[in-house]
């Protein structure tokens, strides 16, 4: 069922380099590290996105995630000193991380994979929307009054609130 | 907006493989790994000429000869020198984290590398003519921060980590004006495909419509680059040459030609997306002489960023950073406001080229003439803004001057005899 | 047709590109001398000996103008998609876009008057 073309093994390798890369984040004890092991995830999130068929997305992915979130992490790292070099590897919370990760591992089993197990992508009774096919379609639908005009404009405020909140909270800092 | 008609660089040799009995999956695959290997090659020989322009242009500034031994005027001078560097020892500073510390340059040289594979030279010749290409150009371009970063944190070094850090934040400071200056050619072409960009200024160049835009992208262009005056990067002259400080033989060579490689496509995208690319005369019967045009076009700019960068003192970061946020960016975000509320008039009044004539140059005439005239409108405004700002810092100056003296006088009357 | 060829291009472009860079750094190794002793590895530090860590902390400037960036960033993208329709919106749709970037120079005004786009 499962045929081996070039298709299939630069999924593999996008997969293996998006869990390795999620893997290292969370078993390394340096948080610079982390942050490359990061970047290396997102980096195979955005090549799952080209397979995918949304370049946009997978170049917001790389402009923003590595080119920003990830910049921003290391700042972060290094406002904070002697963090670099943390020894131990569990924290107290580790069960309660470990009890979210496995409830939404079966959350993601159980309701979107189980559906469409042995479908291979052509079955025409799945939910797939044809509203939004290219990135000016995505341009359309943001700003169009019957469909997402609202979410996008409360994206804006959403940032903008972020923005303030952030300010204010670094400015009491100094 | 016609992009069906351009096909790749690669595309021109799959049917003369598959004739000549190749199968055609190999074929395909063939013509793609040629067609990386002449991107990847062309940017890396191109760097050693740009090298001996700049240092040429330089020396000829400050009444010097410049490289004039090695080879027929110079032009061996930077073979000679890349294999000084590669025969030279390589220090790894002890305490650096090596994986990292050795991934650094290489990953700054390829984030202006992978650039060129977007680059229309020609209306058949590009590398792969992607939907976002735009995008895709500025998304490759903000990898190469984190080189910077990699290069900087790894070395153990505070002088490294501390020039990597200053350079970090004016270098993402600087690519908010320049996503900003980008949307205006995406608007008005309304395509973020490089080919699509092109062809819409066939009628007419970006920098006749929206010259403010063109204007901000090449100044932040020069930021993003590390060029004069905003070559904080590696201010060789006063900081001990910042991020890559610890960085000897070929490694440090590896930064210095993305150095210049990065100059040097940051014009070539200045030239592709505001000077028309590859359009000129005779390019539809010669495709191969859109590379031509396309180059001519991209030494305009980059010799006048050479020039600049031989004559103009440096900022500090302070100036550098309050020039972007308090000018560039506002500046941006109005251009982009007006363009887009002009544009759209212009559009609803019917005078903007339809999709028959979009190639005519009369027919692009009117919206031309009327964006360009708001652009002007607009300069005039900010430079008087900027006219009356000075006026009042400079009043303020004289009268804090004045002051001073009037104090001093009261504190020591006798010193004035 | 042409899209997979595309990225495929770019896939096989970034597999195949980093090796061209890395070519000179292996023939360097190759021919390069290898004498490494303490004082050659030490930090360089103008001729002084390096004193504590070289991780300090930084200012809390780096990170505000870190986030400020972000939240640009991430709005600007958002424009992408709508410069690209921009000639097919009507005038409503067109509006919605204008309020975003107002919305977007409310961010920076705010900055501005709140001194964080200050760099001391």
């Amino acid at each position: 069922m499962l045929e081996l073309n070039a298709q299939t093994i630069v999924f593999f390798v996008f997969s293996l380099l998006t869990l390795g890369g999620a893997l290292g984040v969370v078993t390394n004890r340096n948080l610079i590290h982390g942050a490359i092991y990061l970047i290396i995830s997102l980096f195979g999130g955005a090549g799952l996105f080209v397979l995918l068929s949304a370049p946009f997305l997978a170049a917001v992915q790389v402009l923003v995630y590595i080119g920003a979130i990830a910049i921003l992490i290391i700042f972060a790292v290094m406002l904070t000193r002697s963090m670099t070099q943390l020894r131990e590897v569990f924290n107290g919370q580790w069960w309660a991380s470990a009890l979210v990760g496995v409830l939404l591992f079966t959350l993601l089993i159980g309701g979107v994979i189980l559906p469409v197990w042995g479908n291979s992508g052509t079955n025409p009774n799945l939910p797939v929307s044809d509203l939004v096919a290219t990135t000016q379609d995505l341009g359309v639908a943001l700003v169009d009054g019957n469909q997402y005009v609202l979410p996008f404009e409360v994206a804006s405020m959403l940032l903008t609130a972020a923005m303030i909140g952030a300010i204010v909270i670094a400015r009491e800092d100094d | 907006m016609e992009t069906q008609q351009c096909i790749n660089i690669i595309e021109t040799m799959v049917p003369c493989l598959v004739r000549s009995g190749t199968d055609p999956g190999l074929a395909q695959f063939l013509s793609i790994i040629i067609g990386v290997l002449i991107v990847t090659l062309m940017p890396l020989v191109l760097v050693i000429l740009f090298i001996w322009l700049e240092r040429k242009i330089a020396a000829r500034v400050q009444d010097r000869i410049g490289p004039n031994r090695v080879g027929p005027f110079g032009l061996l001078q930077n073979v000679a020198d890349a294999v000084k560097l590669i025969i030279k020892e390589d220090i790894t500073p002890a305490g650096a984290d090596r994986l990292i510390y050795n991934a650094a340059p290489v990953i700054a040289i390829l984030s202006v590398i992978l650039v060129w594979g977007a680059i229309p030279y020609s209306p058949i010749h590009i590398g792969a003519d992607l939907s976002i290409g735009v995008v895709y150009v500025v998304a490759i371009g903000s990898v190469g921060t984190l080189a910077i970063m990699m290069a900087g944190w790894s070395s153990n070094n505070k002088y490294a980590l501390l020039g990597a850090f200053r350079a970090v934040a004016a270098l993402i400071s600087y690519e908010i004006p320049m996503i900003l200056a980008l949307l205006i050619p995406v608007m008005i072409a309304g395509t973020m495909s490089m080919q699509g960009i092109v062809e819409a200024q066939q009628g007419m160049w970006f920098i006749v419509s929206a010259p403010i835009a063109a204007l901000i992208f090449y100044i932040s262009n020069l930021a993003e680059t590390g060029r004069a005056p905003f070559d904080l990067v590696e201010a060789e002259s006063e900081l001990v040459a910042g991020y890559n400080i610890e960085y000897s033989g070929m490694k440090f060579g590896l930064f210095m030609a993305s150095e210049f490689l990065h100059s040097f496509t940051a014009n070539l995208l200045f030239a592709v997306i505001f000077l028309g690319g590859w359009s000129g005369p005779f390019v539809a019967q010669l495709p191969l002489l859109g590379f031509v045009w396309l180059m001519a076009k991209t030494l305009v700019p980059y010799i006048f960023t050479l020039v600049l960068r031989a004559t103009i003192p440096r900022v500090r970061i302070d100036q550098m950073m309050a020039f972007n946020w308090k000018f560039l960016v506002p500046i941006a975000i109005v251009n982009v406001l007006i363009t887009a509320l002009v544009l759209k008039i212009v559009q609803t009044v019917g005078l903007s080229p339809s999709p028959e004539n979009a190639t005519d140059f009369v027919a692009n005439l009117p919206q031309g003439l009327i964006l360009f005239a708001t652009n002007l409108f607009m300069a005039f405004i900010v430079l008087n803004m900027l006219r009356n700002q000075g006026r009042r810092e400079r009043m303020a100056d004289q009268a804090r001057m004045l002051r001073t003296v009037e104090q001093d006088k009261q504190i020591v009357p006798s010193a004035a005899h | 047709m042409n899209v997979v060829n595309e990225w495929a291009f770019i896939g096989v472009f970034m597999a195949v590109a980093w090796v061209l860079p890395t070519a000179p750094l292996i023939v360097s190794w190759i021919f390069r001398p290898k004498r490494p002793n303490a004082i050659k590895m030490a930090t360089y530090e103008c001729g002084v000996e390096t004193v504590g860590d070289t991780w300090v902390q930084f200012k809390v400037q780096y990170y505000l103008t870190g986030l400020i960036f972000l939240v640009f960033d991430v709005e600007l993208i958002f424009l992408f998609p709508w410069a690209i329709a921009y000639n097919q919106l009507d005038f409503f749709a067109f509006g919605a876009g204008l309020l975003f970037i107002f919305l977007l120079s409310d961010a920076l005004i705010y900055a501005w008057r709140k001194n964080a786009l200050e760099w001391s």
